[in-house]
């Protein structure tokens, strides 16, 4: 009896596709097959991304010239050029000059660490999001930050750090990998991470790891006390070039690492099976995201602290330019994140005179409301929350 | 006649509850074959299993001469596109983006490794371009292309859905495998019925496509084989004018299932009662 089913749909087959398909007759009028230039709306979004990225340099440039002449010992933008010119291109001891000295040891080293450490909480935020195919996910909220923190705090409190300093990175790194390994054994089904799960999961961990701090500052000495205390808070006060220079190091390669998977970050939107079946080696991309996401953090936390809510605010605001594609996200996340931790640290300096503020008040102003936000219309969206 | 995809003797148990027991189904190349059965039956677990997605706890999937898990990812998605019943994405990419997803496969495959591979793969090519335009034009959705997935309707993601798989599944040559979970679900009659023609022409071309539906009438009308799951096992396989039985049916659905045959062509579907006019 399949025999007649079979003739039915032989030969006229192509025939039968349009006249079946007679709402779409309008829309296969379309030249199909001549969109070599791509749509109207990708073509938008590239040179959007384009446009942002040159607003986010000539931005970089500017918050790099005013923070660092910002300060008790004050110097105008231009002394800052003058002096990157000497020292960098005629050879002066920074040591030489009031003015030289102040830049070169004390205000460049924060000025870069600030833009470093927020590139690198962006772009571990961008990548988590993709990761997780959730616009929630974010290093402080789910608990990577605390996380990283309490590895941190092990080695302040043990005195690991004050032994070896590249302990402090690495205790960070441990913390970062333990709660996200633990994060992403709960709070996903179906190969994307559930709002409410997630979010819940991150109060959670972030309790914990707030309980576990707590007893590393009840075991420590005054001095320890103090620094942890301090750091929690997030700051870039303790900056140094050795700090620079580490930071710089990870971020390169974090990066460089996170620019190779942003291609396939966005097939992960589709949720695991589907991307596993789009030929995407689901298992090996996640260990390498995590990883990358880890290390990007735990290096941020090691260094200034518990900042949140860069990588969320900054990835948010870049898909509302230039979509959702990785492709342009995770380079721009780093600009943008760079520009909004040398913004937020301006602003600790400046808003009350002579007080250092922790810059990680600025980005919790500006990234709570903006989560409750996201949160609600997540929620409300047919099975947001599911 | 060579079977693209064949699964023998599949159990899947989950928290010691068998799913399915002892399942196989047999896809071959140029056929549809359509895997029905009332809710619960293991349609689904079993297609996932054809998809690769979910390890048997004991059975074998062979994707042409080779065992399915031990053909590499990229490879395996090369030959067999799947549409799952869940056409959601996670963020708002435009229609043409989440179609050109499914050109992964084949960039990665030409691209080669590396950093600059990824980039040159990044870019795509111009057959990459066509693909994703026919897959458009063939679904109807060329005019939506540039929407945002999100605000689509469930409907219209579907027909995404199966854009996408359609633009992976190209070229579709002997050997290539297309599964589809429900694919008109949530779809009205016109696209549902343009999609089981769109389905029926993959299977003309040479490909062996395995089919989730739970209307019956379509299943017997576009299907050339038919595998009823009732409880995770097979109730029965075979041509369609052999299991449309309609006691069997009946019997597994619960529920007075009638098979007629109008001028050669079985309708198969439940028994209404007459009502006064």
């Amino acid at each position: 009896m399949s025999a007649p089913a079979a003739q039915q749909h032989g030969t006229d087959l192509p025939d039968a596709a349009r006249s079946a398909s007679a709402p779409d007759a309008a829309a296969q009028q379309g030249e199909p097959g001549k969109r070599p230039g791509g749509s109207p709306r990708k073509n938008r979004r590239a040179a959007r991304a384009w446009a942002a990225a040159v607003v986010l340099v000539v931005t970089l440039g500017a918050v790099v010239l005013i923070s660092a002449s910002l300060g008790q010992f004050s110097t105008t933008p231009q002394q800052v050029i003058e002096s990157i010119g000497r020292v960098l291109f005629g050879g002066a001891d920074p040591l030489n000059d009031r003015v030289d000295a102040t830049l070169w040891t004390i205000r460049f080293p924060r000025t870069l660490l600030a833009l470093l450490v927020g590139a690198c909480l962006a772009v571990a935020g961008t990548v988590m999001q993709g990761l997780f195919a959730n616009p929630l996910a974010e290093p402080s909220i789910i608990g990577v930050s605390s996380g990283a923190s309490v590895g941190a705090c092990v080695a302040i409190v043990f005195g690991f750090s004050a032994a070896a300093p590249w302990t402090l990175p690495a205790g960070a790194f441990a913390g970062a990998l333990v709660v996200t390994a633990v994060v992403w054994a709960l709070s996903r089904s179906g190969g994307r991470a559930v709002v409410l799960t997630l979010v819940l999961t991150g109060i959670a961990i972030n309790a914990v790891a707030g309980a576990a701090t707590s007893f590393l500052v009840f075991l420590g000495d005054t001095s320890s006390r103090e620094q942890i205390i301090f750091w929690q808070m997030g700051t870039l006060s303790n900056a140094t070039w050795d700090h620079v220079g580490l930071t710089g190091l990870v971020f390169v390669l974090g990066f460089i690492a996170c620019l190779g998977v942003r291609g396939r970050l966005d097939v992960l939107a589709l949720g695991d099976r589907s991307a596993a079946a789009s030929g995407i080696n689901v298992e090996r991309l996640r260990i390498l995201a995590i990883l990358l996401v880890c290390v990007l953090t735990g290096v941020a936390v090691a260094f200034a602290g518990v900042i949140s809510f860069v990588g969320l605010i900054v990835p948010h605001t870049l898909r509302l330019i230039v979509g959702p594609s990785h492709r342009y996200l995770v380079p721009l996340s780093a600009l943008g994140g760079a520009v909004l931790l040398g913004l937020a640290d301006i602003g600790a300096r400046t808003v009350i005179p002579f007080a250092d503020l922790p810059v990680g008040i600025f980005t919790a102003l500006v990234g709570g409301p903006l989560f409750l936000v996201l949160l609600r219309r997540t929620l409300k969206r047919p099975g947001g929350a599911a | 006649m060579s079977s693209s995809l064949d699964l023998s003797h599949i159990t899947v148990s989950i928290d010691g509850r068998d799913l399915l027991s002892g399942v196989g189904l047999r896809l071959n190349a140029g056929q549809v074959t359509a895997v029905i059965g009332p809710n619960g039956a293991g349609k689904s677990t079993l297609l996932a299993v054809a998809a690769g997605q979910l390890k048997p706890r004991a059975g074998r999937v062979m994707l042409g001469s080779r065992e399915s898990h031990k053909v590499p990812t990229a490879e395996a998605a090369r030959r067999r596109a799947v549409m799952p019943q869940d056409s959601g994405v996670a963020f708002a990419f435009t229609v043409e983006e989440v179609v050109e997803m499914g050109r992964t496969p084949w960039r990665q495959a030409r691209a080669g490794r590396g950093f600059a591979g990824r980039t040159r793969a990044w870019r795509g090519f111009a057959d990459d371009a066509t693909a994703v335009a026919h897959a458009l034009e063939l679904t109807g959705l060329t005019e939506l292309a540039d929407r945002d997935i999100t605000t689509l309707s469930g409907g219209e993601r579907q027909r995404a859905a199966l854009a996408r798989v359609i633009a992976q599944a190209t070229p579709v040559a002997q050997g290539s495998v297309i599964l589809l979970d429900e694919p008109t679900s949530a779809m009205d009659v016109a696209h549902a019925e343009s999609t089981l023609v769109l389905m029926r022409e993959l299977a003309s071309r040479g490909a062996a496509v395995g089919v989730v539906l739970h209307d019956l009438d379509a299943a017997a009308s576009y299907a050339d084989r038919l595998v009823l799951l009732e409880n995770g096992r097979v109730r029965a396989a075979g041509p369609v004018a052999q299991v449309c039985d309609a006691a069997v049916l009946s019997q597994v659905y619960g529920t007075a299932v009638e098979v007629l045959d109008v001028g050669g062509r079985l309708r198969v579907g439940p028994l209404r009662p007459a009502r006064a006019a």
